[in-house]
């Protein structure tokens, strides 16, 4: 019986193991860092907010895992590969053999090197770890949150639920900039600002203040002090490869993977936020999944291979209703749709490339979210229905229009005859094609 | 009291010369329920969509309620003494011809009576004149020529009895719809043969069995032919020629020299016509305001008489030629001589025994001695400066008469300037120097004559509104503070009316036509309850035709023949003005639509001016359906939408005369239109301007929504009302830098608004709410608009979400423009129902839709939907 050796417990290894367990003729051995099964790390935020337990975020706990025949090796590390026993040793020291591995170690917060940065209470917004830290805050203590992107807005905004005085610091000219536009991010801020959270844009720190060994607070680079009994960066992650590295796989951003998930060595395969393909790597779930299906495809010997496809994003704060999906950089050949609506706080923009939608981003009302995501993924002409694409897919069959509705459409019906603007028998700037028409038209 | 308890007064409609009886029922916060009257004879209880909405047009939103004098309230007294010294002042350092009324058909005939009385028995001068010179001017004189009064000769029952009607020059679905409502019921009922001859297919075509297309203003060549013809086939009355008759031989000559080449109709079309004509004994010829609005009017008139007169057709059951007027009292206007070259009670302004009869019944001091200046005339004689004070009651000029730009300008020179009238939001009240509030449609109290000459009562049912005075009772104050105190000394409509009556036993003891002394003796509760009377009402005859007995009133009592030569309209088409400007009305708007458009399902029929314009003329100019057209003749230029349809006649565009200044300035047809007319009746010939035509290509075109009025700043706008406000098309020939700045200022808000913006196809969309409530919302694009205009319209004043995506959503479906005013039955209701249903009959798609179950003006419409979709139907 073949043995498959996973690195890493995370929500792809998950997906994964699922997969896996039904194929008959595996040992699988599940090493996971942490002391636990897998849960939806996205629901992270929700469980912060208080809007959810762990209990009710847990995918995958050791039982279901050993249900399935896996060998779960929980809070155990995994301190090296050996390729050419083909072994993986753990913390625990014993060499556990392997036919196929898989390396799904994800990421690692990253952390600025600010001085300071290792004070007890400097927190990153990874785990379930620094959520409960984050929880065990009362109310009316005060946090600072350095990143204005999606973690770094869970964080403050679930804090914030639980009567943590939060400021957000970001260095970027608006929120979210990667999801957001400048409009957008700008709704956001307001927003979250009418909601009682503090947020600073543009703004650097300059170091961490402690006072014995503890957090006292924030220094800004314009000298402004934040006090806070907590200070969280979420400021991006980076894939952790450490383990790969050290096994002589070959690297870029991350563990570089074909289309069929392999590593360099073809019988390590990489799945999840540590790798990097065609230039990319990941931090949202669903490629995630995706590569764990395809690694399981190409485990299992069938043809198969990964293709990234455009994701989209919630922000999971309640009360702030945020889609972005695609590419929404201003480029020559891009034309734009805006909606606003400031007074409901409503803002769209689509962005169109050669009547394709290529980017989505809403902010206030989302409700066309998934619409158009598929729109973006399916590449569809929206051609015909552009007028009304931004009004989402309740419009597309509404009521035909016709500019000459203006002057009596049923004047002109008189005879049945053509009149409408749209199957009038001639363009404009073709006068004599025109003229050849009418003649037509006359003569029958 | 009717059996509900609420009281009911019965009165006639203010629109057409049809003259249709009302009841109405105030319903005690202002307004009032209009229903037919069932028992008035010229409409037996139908009613069209015009006035079956007239309940919808008594808004006091934009009344006159007090005098204004330079546009700052004052009180009658100063007014009406300013009027008076201001008359009186000019006519003693100038003369009385110094001074003019420019009056209406709108008036009742007790108004009439008293300004005509005060113009042409006091002042001394004739220069009394009304926009019935517009619209009737050329039958009155074709029928004095023939018949030697202003007489029609027959009645509505006759419709009910013709074997054969022929409309020339008449949409009478559209301008008449009752009257037509009567021919199609005659049609079903007895199959009688409609013909119509007009240059354009119009909605009467629906009942024609023939329509014939004819040049425009050809009208003479068609009838001398159709003389010719009779002559050549034996089918003249040879009888009634010799014995009632003079100069056929004249006229059969000149029609002989004629030639029907002129009609551009091929021998095939006109046979047949000609053929059923001759043949057919019980024939109506029906005209109005394509006949009479002309240079050739009173010819064209006499050339349809000649044809009755020559078959003995005319005055007896079921034939006849009918003039069919445009106003509800431009009969009673001609009864009281409220025309320039009119006496009074169809008396002649030029016969001395006649001017002696009135002056000395009316004890006046200088009665006109000759014809004064008729409408076209009289203005000119304002900007020459030869009319100091000019009175214009109850009408507006400076929108309808030709040339209407000058007309302006000359009405803002005028030394001083006086209208009377319900509103002073019009283009020509904006232009006096005071004006007087008068009372309006069911305020006023006094009597109309309809077409068929039946006299009925108007009737106030409503209290006047602030200062709001009758128009006799202003015509007669300020007769008093000119120093004439008891010939002007009238109490109440019903002395008036008596008056008039009493004076129109001097016509009859001329021998003359319009005697109605059996009711000069009338008290005022007879007055109060007068039942509908046709006249004559004397001691010996009451109603009844005219010249089925061959008596004319003629100094030789013998009816004329006139000799008649086609002519081309004044214009001429040539290289710079190649195209010929047909004008007219349309469904469901009246005249400057000062009424009509209060209200808003009036509004909707056709919400905007118009081109009509013929698919192969659309080509040469490379017009699109929805593109402007700028409408260029030597006199003005008007924008318009391109309606590009096959209805129109080639090389003959057709635009409605109804926009103004207030509606849509830029579109209005009047100062389009030259003021060449008719050599015999002075009446402008509004229909054949010559014009050049262009695409005219803005920088945006616009829609735009709001509850409150909205000011539009740009090259091309047209607005109307809706149910919960305004709406407008507009266009623009500069784009401006902010949208939503341009948006605060058309709709006077300052709020920001919701928008999309698409800007590679110049795309903008703005809406505004109040309160979750939509204010207004404004619709840009680089091409003509794209919006569910009824939809967007329709919601103003609700949350309207998605209301910028500027259609329903799939869950909603959109009734589409239009098509049924009363029921508000949408044109894809229409449609839908039609698919429902295949093979319904016109009836059943009625029923199942509402559609033309009220009025039945719009069955037309309903009909040709049926044909084209059924038919579609059947292909597929």
């Amino acid at each position: 019986m073949p043995n498959l050796v996973i690195i890493g417990a995370g929500m792809a290894a998950g997906r994964l193991v699922e997969r896996m367990s039904t194929a008959p003729g595996w040992h699988i051995t599940l090493f996971n860092a942490e002391p636990r099964g897998t849960y939806d790390r996205i629901m992270l935020s929700p469980v912060l907010a208080g809007e959810k337990t762990y209990q009710q975020i847990i995918t995958h706990d050791a039982a279901f895992y050993e249900d399935r025949g896996v060998t779960c090796r929980f809070g155990e590390r995994v301190t090296s590969i050996d390729r050419t026993a083909k072994t993986v040793t753990g913390e625990e020291g014993m060499p556990v053999p392997y036919d196929k591995l898989v390396i799904a170690t994800g990421s690692n917060p990253f952390m600025i090197p600010l001085p300071g940065h290792d004070l007890d209470g400097v927190i990153a917004y990874r785990d379930l770890d620094d959520t409960e830290r984050m929880m065990s805050l009362d109310a009316g203590q005060k946090a600072v949150v350095i990143g204005g992107g999606l973690l770094g807005l869970e964080a403050a905004a679930g804090m914030h639920a639980r009567g943590v005085d939060v400021t957000v610091v970001h260095l970027m000219g608006h929120l979210m900039e990667r999801q957001l536009d400048e409009a957008a991010g700008n709704l956001l801020r307001k927003d979250l600002v009418s909601r009682g959270i503090k947020v600073l844009c543009s703004t650097n720190s300059q170091k961490v203040l402690g006072e014995d060994g503890k957090v006292r607070a924030l220094l800004l680079d314009n000298g402004t002090e934040l006090p806070c009994d907590l200070l969280c960066m979420a400021v991006g992650i980076r894939p952790n490869t450490a383990l790969a590295a050290q096994a002589g796989l070959d690297m870029g951003k991350g563990i570089l993977v074909n289309d069929q998930m392999q590593t360099s060595d073809p019988d390590i395969l990489a799945i999840g936020e540590c790798v990097e393909h065609n230039g990319a790597i990941f931090g949202l779930v669903a490629p995630l999944f995706d590569q764990a299906e395809v690694a399981a495809q190409t485990l299992l010997g069938q043809p198969a291979a990964f293709a990234n496809r455009e994701t989209a994003t919630k922000l999971k704060v309640t009360g702030v209703n945020l889609f972005s999906a695609g590419d929404f950089a201003h480029a020559d050949d891009r034309e734009d749709i805006v909606f606003r609506d400031p007074k409901a706080g409503v803002y769209k923009r689509l962005v169109l490339q050669n009547d394709r939608l290529i980017g989505a981003v809403m902010y206030g009302d989302t409700a066309d979210g998934a619409w158009f995501h598929g729109l973006i993924k399916d590449k569809t002409d929206i051609s015909e229905m552009r007028d009304t694409v931004i009004f989402g897919p309740g419009f597309r069959g509404g009521g035909a229009l016709d500019p000459m509705v203006a002057v009596a459409v049923s004047l002109a019906d008189r005879n049945g005859r053509p009149t409408t603007r749209h199957n009038a028998p001639h363009q404009r700037g073709a006068p004599a094609r025109a003229r050849r028409a009418a003649a037509a038209l006359k003569a029958a | 009291m009717d059996g509900t308890g609420t009281p009911s007064i019965r009165s006639t409609c203010p629109y057409c010369g049809v003259g249709c009886g009302v009841i109405l029922r105030p319903d005690g916060v202002g307004g009032l329920t209009v229903d037919g009257d069932p028992d008035h004879p010229a409409n037996k209880g139908a009613l069209c969509s015009k006035g079956l909405a007239l309940g919808e047009t008594l808004s006091l939103d934009d009344r006159l309620l007090a005098p204004k004098m330079h546009g700052t309230q004052t009180t009658w007294d100063h007014a009406l003494t300013t009027v008076a010294n201001r008359f009186s002042e000019a006519i003693a350092e100038h003369g009385p011809d110094s001074v003019a009324f420019y009056v209406s058909g709108q008036l009742l005939t007790e108004d009439y009576y008293v300004a005509n009385k005060l113009m042409k028995g006091f002042i001394g001068s004739a220069n009394i004149d009304t926009n019935s010179r517009l619209c009737m001017a050329s039958t009155v004189a074709g029928h004095k020529r023939a018949f030697g009064t202003d007489t029609v000769p027959g009645t509505y029952e006759d419709l009910d009895e013709a074997d054969m009607v022929v409309l020339v020059g008449s949409n009478l679905a559209w301008c008449h719809p009752v009257l037509y409502k009567r021919l199609a019921a005659a049609r079903a009922a007895r199959g009688t043969k409609v013909v119509v001859i007009d240059p354009r297919r119009t909605a009467t075509c629906d009942i024609a069995d023939t329509h014939l297309k004819i040049n425009p203003g050809s009208d003479v060549a068609l009838f001398n032919g159709l003389l010719k013809h009779l002559a050549n086939t034996g089918t003249l009355d040879q009888s009634f020629i010799d014995a009632h008759t003079e100069g056929f031989a004249d006229a059969l000559t000149m029609a002989e020299a004629d030639t029907c080449r002129a009609t551009g109709l091929p021998a095939s079309q006109v046979a047949p016509f000609f053929m059923q004509f001759a043949r057919t004994e019980k024939v109506i010829t029906i005209f109005s305001q394509g006949v009479n609005q002309s240079t050739s009017g009173t010819d064209k008139v006499n050339a349809i008489l000649n044809c009755h007169l020559a078959t003995g057709r005319i005055g007896k059951p079921g034939m006849g030629p009918f003039s069919v007027t445009g106003q509800p009292n431009a009969m009673g206007g001609r009864e009281t001589g409220g025309l320039a070259n009119m006496l009074a009670a169809h008396l002649d302004l030029e016969n001395p025994g006649h001017r002696s009869a009135v002056q000395q019944f009316w004890e006046a001091p200088a009665v006109a001695q000759s014809p004064g200046l008729k409408a076209i005339d009289l203005f000119d004689a304002v900007h020459d400066g030869q009319i100091k004070a000019l009175w214009i009651a109850c009408t507006n000029p400076a929108v309808s008469l030709p040339n209407a730009g000058k007309v302006r300008e000359v009405i803002e020179k005028c030394p001083f300037t006086v209208v009377s009238d319900v509103t002073d939001q019009t283009d020509t009240a904006r232009l006096a120097d005071i004006v007087l509030p008068a009372t309006g449609w069911g305020e006023k109290d006094g009597t109309v004559t309809n077409s068929d000459r039946t006299i009925s009562r108007q009737r106030g049912a409503l209290p006047a509104p602030g200062q709001a005075r009758g128009d006799w009772d202003i015509f007669a104050e300020v007769g008093r503070r000119m120093g004439w105190h008891a010939a002007f000394d009238y109490a109440s409509p019903a002395e008036v009316f008596r008056e008039h009556a009493a004076l129109s036993r001097i016509a009859g003891s001329f021998g003359r036509d319009f005697d109605i002394s059996g009711l000069a003796d009338i008290t005022d509760a007879e007055y109060d309850s007068l039942a509908p009377v046709r006249w004559p009402v004397t001691a010996t005859r009451t109603g009844g035709r005219f010249f089925g007995d061959g008596k004319f009133f003629t100094p030789s009592g013998k009816g004329r023949f006139v000799a008649v030569k086609s002519r081309v309209p004044a214009a001429t088409p040539c290289e710079q003005y190649p195209f010929r400007l047909n004008s007219g009305r349309v469904r469901d708007q009246w005249h400057t639509m000062t009424r009509t458009a209060k209200t808003p399902r009036l509004s909707r029929h056709l919400a905007e001016p118009f081109l009509q314009i013929h698919p192969s003329d659309a080509a040469t100019l490379g017009l699109q359906p929805a593109d402007l057209v700028r409408v260029t003749s030597p006199s003005g230029t008007a924008i318009l939408r391109a309606l590009i349809t096959p209805d129109a006649a080639e090389g003959a565009p057709f635009a409605p005369m109804h926009w103004t200044g207030e509606t849509a300035p830029a579109a209005r047809i009047g100062p389009v239109i030259a003021a060449a007319t008719d050599p015999v009746s002075g009446q402008p010939e509004t229909k054949a301007a010559t014009v050049a035509l262009e695409r005219f290509a803005p920088a945006w075109y616009g829609f735009a929504v709001a509850t409150a009025d909205l000011s539009p700043d740009c090259a091309y706008w047209a607005r109307m009302r809706t149910d919960a406000g305004w709406r407008a098309e507009l266009a623009g020939t500069e784009t401006p830098d902010c949208w939503t700045s341009f948006a605060h200022a058309l709709f006077g808000l300052d709020t920001a608004p919701a928008t999309v913006t698409d800007p590679r196809r110049a795309l903008t969309r703005l809406a505004f709410w109040q309160d979750d409530i939509l204010q207004a919302a404004l619709f840009i694009s680089a091409e003509p608009v794209e919006v569910a205009r009824d939809f967007v319209a329709d919601a103003l004043g609700t949350p309207a979400k998605g209301l910028l995506a500027a259609r329903p959503g799939e869950d909603m479906p959109d009734p589409g423009p239009t098509v049924c005013s009363c029921m508000s039955v949408g044109r894809n209701t229409l449609i839908d129902a039609i698919h429902a249903s295949p093979g319904a009959a016109l009836d059943q798609i009625c029923t199942a839709t509402g559609a033309g179950t009220s009025c039945g003006s719009c069955r037309p419409e309903v009909a040709d939907l049926l044909q084209k979709y059924a038919l579609r139907e059947a292909a597929e």
